[in-house]
Formats: structure tokens, sequence, C-alpha cells
């Protein structure tokens, strides 16, 4: 991927220009391994969208986008009339009209759903990804689990940021590829980072959305640039919030481990034998954890010292690393 | 809006000769400008056609020379199109494991399933849905209940849709396994119930010939042919059906270069069937925009069939609007139109008048008006 790697980022250009090419022909932008073409009608998220995504590089010249998404404003005919959004990939709408005021997080949601659809040439686990000494934690977790929180506070304590979504492995490797995007905080994890990380960089409240109210934070500058380096997975922990809880590591039986990876994989089924392989290559490269927290900066606390204090001299997992 | 492209032709040309372009030659895919590359992935993807053209270059070992962004789009669609081909045949073996102790002939597998059994070049990689089979009408409804017994359900459908399907169709409702998603259908003819000519159901299954496998069969090849023809034409919107059309190219070719006497066959069998009308149809358009070789006799043949002349005019315009997807930045009224009044045909050929208007008021209603309406379509 980093043949051409463009020198220009989204942050440096100027804001009617980036307006301009969002409202017209549209504005490329590259995420991980994705080139995303954005077109969005409503004007009122043409700033928030160029502060979000700042360090991300910018697309020019002719190329082949891994999806055409569109956002747009669209009326509907109700009692009373209502402004909302629709988005759309290369034309089709994949979900129905929703309310004008969540724009930003629709279209957030709806790159999430066109990846899912569309990328089986990987593996792609439903997991928060991050990176500490070359190596990578994967977190698998269900909806809900807190672990776009979790990966936000880590982002914000020198662990590099890979995503709060999407594992992305090539079948036959261990290697998680980045794929750094804005993090949509939710409901109280918003003053909870609030708190944590005041110096981070915020986009608008969008309440009353399906998920509650959502704030998206701006990935960490160094995530960003450094998108197109992968890492071998390391550390594979199935995180729990639960509220008033003592902090708990424990290491956790290979099985369980491919169970819990498996399960929360977006295409597992799809890529059938390969998908199968794929996650016992992770499962036994890797070593996993249950980890059961109610603080976050403890929580962060201990999954550094897990990484710190691990003994990375084992020569299988460096030769892993060259696989690709 | 496509940069570098030629402003000069219609949105719909465009589409329609980057699709074909690729068809005809998918190593032409290595050779294309990245403005173009683009936009025949991003047409291909949505004729349900770009799993094909991955499978061609995956085979020769190419993926690898084209853009990273294009390899994974192309890596996508092809092991989605594997999947599909893996769970719809598993979904085949379930249901002969289900019918094991009475099943006396084996039952018919149509369209994508059989095409992949029988090993056909439309067959691989193809994105297939459902499962479909031909039962014998008298046997229909003990298949059915046995199948319920083995864990599979119906969709729930509100009372009028249930009727539709049992009253009027040439199926039952859908039915799914409670622990799998693939949707199976019993049919009991190739078209509905109420259209104005419809094939006899026992000509169908007693030319139909076993599948290697033992425990399904297929149509007969010049049957399997007049039924793809007659899905594209009489049974299901037409709208985006290059698979289809694809299909009907693909067996033509494939049949008519290695099947004894299958262009002797095609015209009496299509009368015979009562499909002489749409077999028209889908012979001249393969021929025309798929450029299928089809005999000039056979040609001759069809002519007996063809419709009069200002309805001719009115499908040569309509047709490929249809076939082909509409170009995914710009909207276009003609495609609009051209699709809207092959809707309105199909539907005047299913059913009689009143019904029709019955039907298409009640459509309307689900969608525009009831309160509580489902969500998507």
């Amino acid at each position: 991927m980093s043949a051409s790697f463009p020198a220009m980022r989204v942050g440096d250009l100027g804001a009617a220009d980036w307006s301009r090419r969002l409202s017209g022909r549209g504005a490329g932008v590259r995420v991980g391994p994705f080139d995303v073409l954005l077109r969005v009608g409503p004007t009122e998220l043409h700033a928030h969208l160029q502060r979000l995504y700042a360090d991300h590089p910018f697309l020019t010249g002719p190329r082949v986008y891994s999806c055409h998404a569109r956002l747009r404003a669209a009326w509907h005919l109700g009692r009373p009339p209502a402004r909302r959004v629709r988005f759309s990939v290369d034309g089709l709408a994949p979900h129905e009209d929703m309310p004008r005021g969540q724009g930003l997080a629709v279209l957030e949601w709806g790159l999430n759903l066109a990846i899912a659809m569309r990328f089986h040439g990987f593996l792609m686990l439903h997991a928060a990804v991050l990176e500490r000494r070359g190596r990578a934690l994967l977190m698998p977790a269900e909806p809900g689990s807190g672990k776009t929180t979790l990966a936000a506070a880590l982002a914000m304590r020198g662990w590099r940021l890979f995503s709060d979504e999407f594992g992305l492995v090539r079948p036959g490797g261990t290697l998680l590829t980045p794929v750094p995007r804005p993090l949509p905080l939710k409901n109280d994890s918003i003053a909870v980072l609030g708190e944590y990380a005041p110096e981070a960089v915020r986009g608008p409240v969008i309440p009353n959305t399906r998920k509650g109210t959502i704030v998206h934070l701006k990935p960490p500058r160094d995530s960003v640039a450094r998108a197109n380096e992968p890492a071998p997975v390391r550390w594979i922990v199935f995180p729990r919030w639960r509220a008033g809880a003592e902090l708990a590591i424990e290491e956790l039986d290979p099985v369980d481990a491919f169970m819990g990876v498996a399960t929360n994989a977006f295409n597992y089924e799809l890529l059938g034998e390969a998908g199968f392989d794929s996650v016992r290559a992770l499962v036994q490269a890797g070593r996993a954890y249950r980890l059961t927290y109610s603080k976050l900066p403890e929580c962060v606390a201990a999954l550094t010292r897990l990484a710190d204090e691990d003994d990375l001299g084992d020569p299988d997992v460096v030769a892993n690393a060259g696989e690709r | 809006m496509r940069p570098g492209g030629l402003r000069t032709r219609s949105a719909h040309v465009e589409v329609r000769c980057a699709i074909l372009a690729a068809l005809a030659d998918p190593e032409s895919l290595l050779a294309l400008p990245p403005a173009d590359l683009d936009f025949t992935v991003r047409v291909t993807r949505r004729a349900q056609v770009l799993g094909r053209l991955a499978l061609h270059l995956s085979a020769r070992g190419l993926l690898e020379r084209l853009p990273p962004t294009a390899r994974d789009a192309l890596a996508g669609a092809l092991a989605m199109a594997e999947s599909r081909a893996r769970v719809t045949l598993w979904e085949l073996d379930r249901i002969a494991w289900a019918l094991r102790e009475d099943a006396p002939t084996p039952l018919v597998v149509l369209k994508g399933c059989a095409y992949a059994l029988l090993g056909l070049p439309n067959g691989a990689a193809r994105l297939f849905a459902d499962v479909d089979l031909l039962v014998p009408e008298a046997r229909l409804g003990a298949v059915e209940r046995r199948l319920v017994d083995s864990g599979w359900r119906g969709v729930e459908l509100d009372a009028y849709d249930e009727n539709y399907y049992r009253l009027w169709t040439h199926e039952l409702p859908p039915m799914v396994h409670a622990e799998r998603e693939v949707e199976v259908d019993l049919h009991h003819n190739l078209v509905m119930r109420t259209a104005r000519s419809q094939p006899d159901p026992a000509l169908l299954l007693a030319a139909a010939r076993p599948l290697p496998d033992g425990r399904y069969a297929a149509l007969a090849p010049v049957d399997m042919v007049l039924h793809a023809i007659a899905h594209l034409f009489l049974t299901s919107e037409i709208d985006d059906s290059v698979r289809e059309l694809l299909d009907v190219d693909q067996m033509l070719r494939h049949f008519g270069a290695g099947e004894p006497g299958f262009w002797e066959e095609l015209w009496p069998r299509a009368e015979r069937l009562r499909l002489a009308r749409p077999a028209y149809y889908g012979l001249r358009y393969a021929s025309r925009l798929m450029g299928t070789p089809v005999p000039d006799r056979v040609l001759k043949a069809f002519e007996a069939a063809a419709p009069n002349g200002l309805v001719r005019a009115v499908m040569d315009v309509c047709v490929p609007l249809a076939v082909f997807p509409v170009h995914p930045d710009r909207r276009t009224v003609g495609a609009a139109a051209a699709r809207f009044a092959l809707y309105v045909r199909l539907h005047w050929l299913r059913m009689p008048p009143g019904m029709l208007v019955r039907h298409l008021a009640r459509k309307f209603y689900v969608r525009h008006l009831r309160r509580s309406a489902p969500a998507g379509n």
C-alpha cells in the first residue's frame, strides 16, 4: 500500500476547497487499506469531517476507490415533513433515511457497513485493535461492551490505534492491518473520556441516535500517519466492564479463545475453511486473557503492564511478522 | 461524473460497454486506466458479475497485477460468491437428507444450483441466493410437511401474501431452516398459475435428467435454457439482470456446441411448452446484447413468435435499459421509464386485469400508506 503514499493530508486543504470537493465530485480519503471517495451534501458536516479526518491522507488523481460513499439531504413527506439524510454506496442506499441531525454518525456507520459487506479478502473481526512494542492487542467484543471507550483510552496513553471496530487479518497470516478512524464515544463514556483526555479533538454532540448520544474523537496523529504498518497479534483480550468489579486478568484456554474470536467476526462463516484456519493461526500466535474491570485508568495501566512485562524474545512471533 | 470518461456517450451506453468489455475479456481489466477500472469494478459489482471476473483472474494468478484496492474488491466478491455456492449446496445436501426416505424420484433442481452441480460455464462464481426445486404438484404437500418436520419454517407472511403465494403463484411461500439462512423455494411450475400461457410441468419433469450425484435431477438442456429465459421475461422483474442474460448466453453457447440436436429442438420445444414468445425475446436479446451465436435458421423459426412491430420496437428500447444497471452517479429518466414499462408488462402477462388492479393497489398501500410498514424492500 505504501508505494505511492500521498504527502497531502485532509487538514492541509483550505476549508473552502475541502467543502467544494465534498459537495461536488467527492474528496478522496485513505483510511488504512481502503481508499474512500466521500460526497457529502449537508454542508454543516464539512468542517467537522475535516477536523476529525485532519491527519488522514488526502487522495488526488484517478484511482480505484474501495467505495464511493455519499450522504445527501432528503425530504420526507410525512406529517410533519422531515429533513433526513440518505447514505448510499455506489448509488444504492443500504438502509432507510435517518434524521438529518445524525448525519455524521450515519456516515460513519455507513462506512462500517460498506467495509463489512465488501472486503472478504480480509478476515474481519469485530474487535478493537491497538499496538505496543510492535505487537498487536486484539480485543474482540460484542457491541455495547465498551471496546470503543477502552480503545480510545489506550490510544490516548501511548498505544497506537488500529481500530475500535475492525480487526482486519489477511487469511493465512497473523498480521493485523490498521484502519484508524474517528472513535464514536457513546453516552456515559463521553464524560469519562472528557475527564481522561481533555486535550483530544472532538466532533459535535449527536443526541438521540439509535445508540444514544454520540461524540466522535479524532484518532491520534501518529496512529493515522503509520496506518500502513501492520503488526503481528500478541495479546488477545476479551474485555468486560462491570460496575464496581475488581480488576481481574485471567489467562484463557486456547479453545475458549478460539470460540471468542470466531463468534466476534463479521465474516468467519463466509470465509469457510480460510476463516477457521485464520482464527486458529491467531489463537496459536497470541496469548489470550479475560479482563474484567470497572475503572478505566486501572484497566489501561493493567494492559500496559501486561504488554511491557511480556517477554517478546520468542523467535516464532518474529518469524510470523514477516509473512504476509 | 467520471473523470476522463467520454462525456458525449450516454450514461447508459457507458455502463453497458464497460460490463460487456469486462465479460468478453476479463483480462482487459489489467490494462484499464485507473478511472476506467474504478468504473468497471463498480458497475460489474452492481450487475453481480464481479465475482465471475475475479474467478477468471484469480485462476490465472493475475489478481496480484491489479492495484491493491481493486484486488481487494475482486477478492471480496470472489469470497462472497464461493460462500454462497457453499451454503446453497449444503442446503441441497440437507434437503436430500430430510427427504431420504420418501423420494421415489429425485427432485429437480432449478437455476443456479443446477448450473453449479452440472459444472456449466455460467455456474462458476455465480452469486446465487436461493435453492429452487421443481416438485410435482401432487407431492408438494408431502415435501413441505417433511421439511417442516425437519426444521424448516415458512417465512412469516400476512394473510394476503400467504394466499398470494399459495393460490396464484408457481411456488410455495419461501422456507428457511431454523439454523441457517438459505431460502428454499418449492415450485410446481415455472411461471405463475395466473399467467396467460404456461408450460405443462409434466412435460418438464418427464424430460428431466438425473444429476451425477444421484440425489437430484436437472431439467433437460433445452428446457433449462427456456426456463432461464422465462425467468427473465415472464416471472421476475428484469431490472439489473445482466447475470441472467449471461446465463442464457453461456448456456446457448455451451449446449449449442456440445449437445446434439440442441438447436433443432429449441423451436418445437418452446412451442410445446408455450414459451415461444419469451424464447423469441431471449434469443433476440442474447444475440443482440451479448453477441450469442444463434444460427440464422433458428432465429428465422422464432420469427413466428414475434410480437407486432410496435411492441418489438418498444422492447428493443426498454430491455437494454432495464437489464443493465443504471449509472451509479448519474440518474437517467429513460432507464426509470423503461423499467416501469417492463414492470407493467410483466404484471399484465402474469395476472388477469381485475386481479392486477387489486394486487398493485395493495402493493401501493403497503409501500406508501400503511403506518407500521416493515423497513427495506
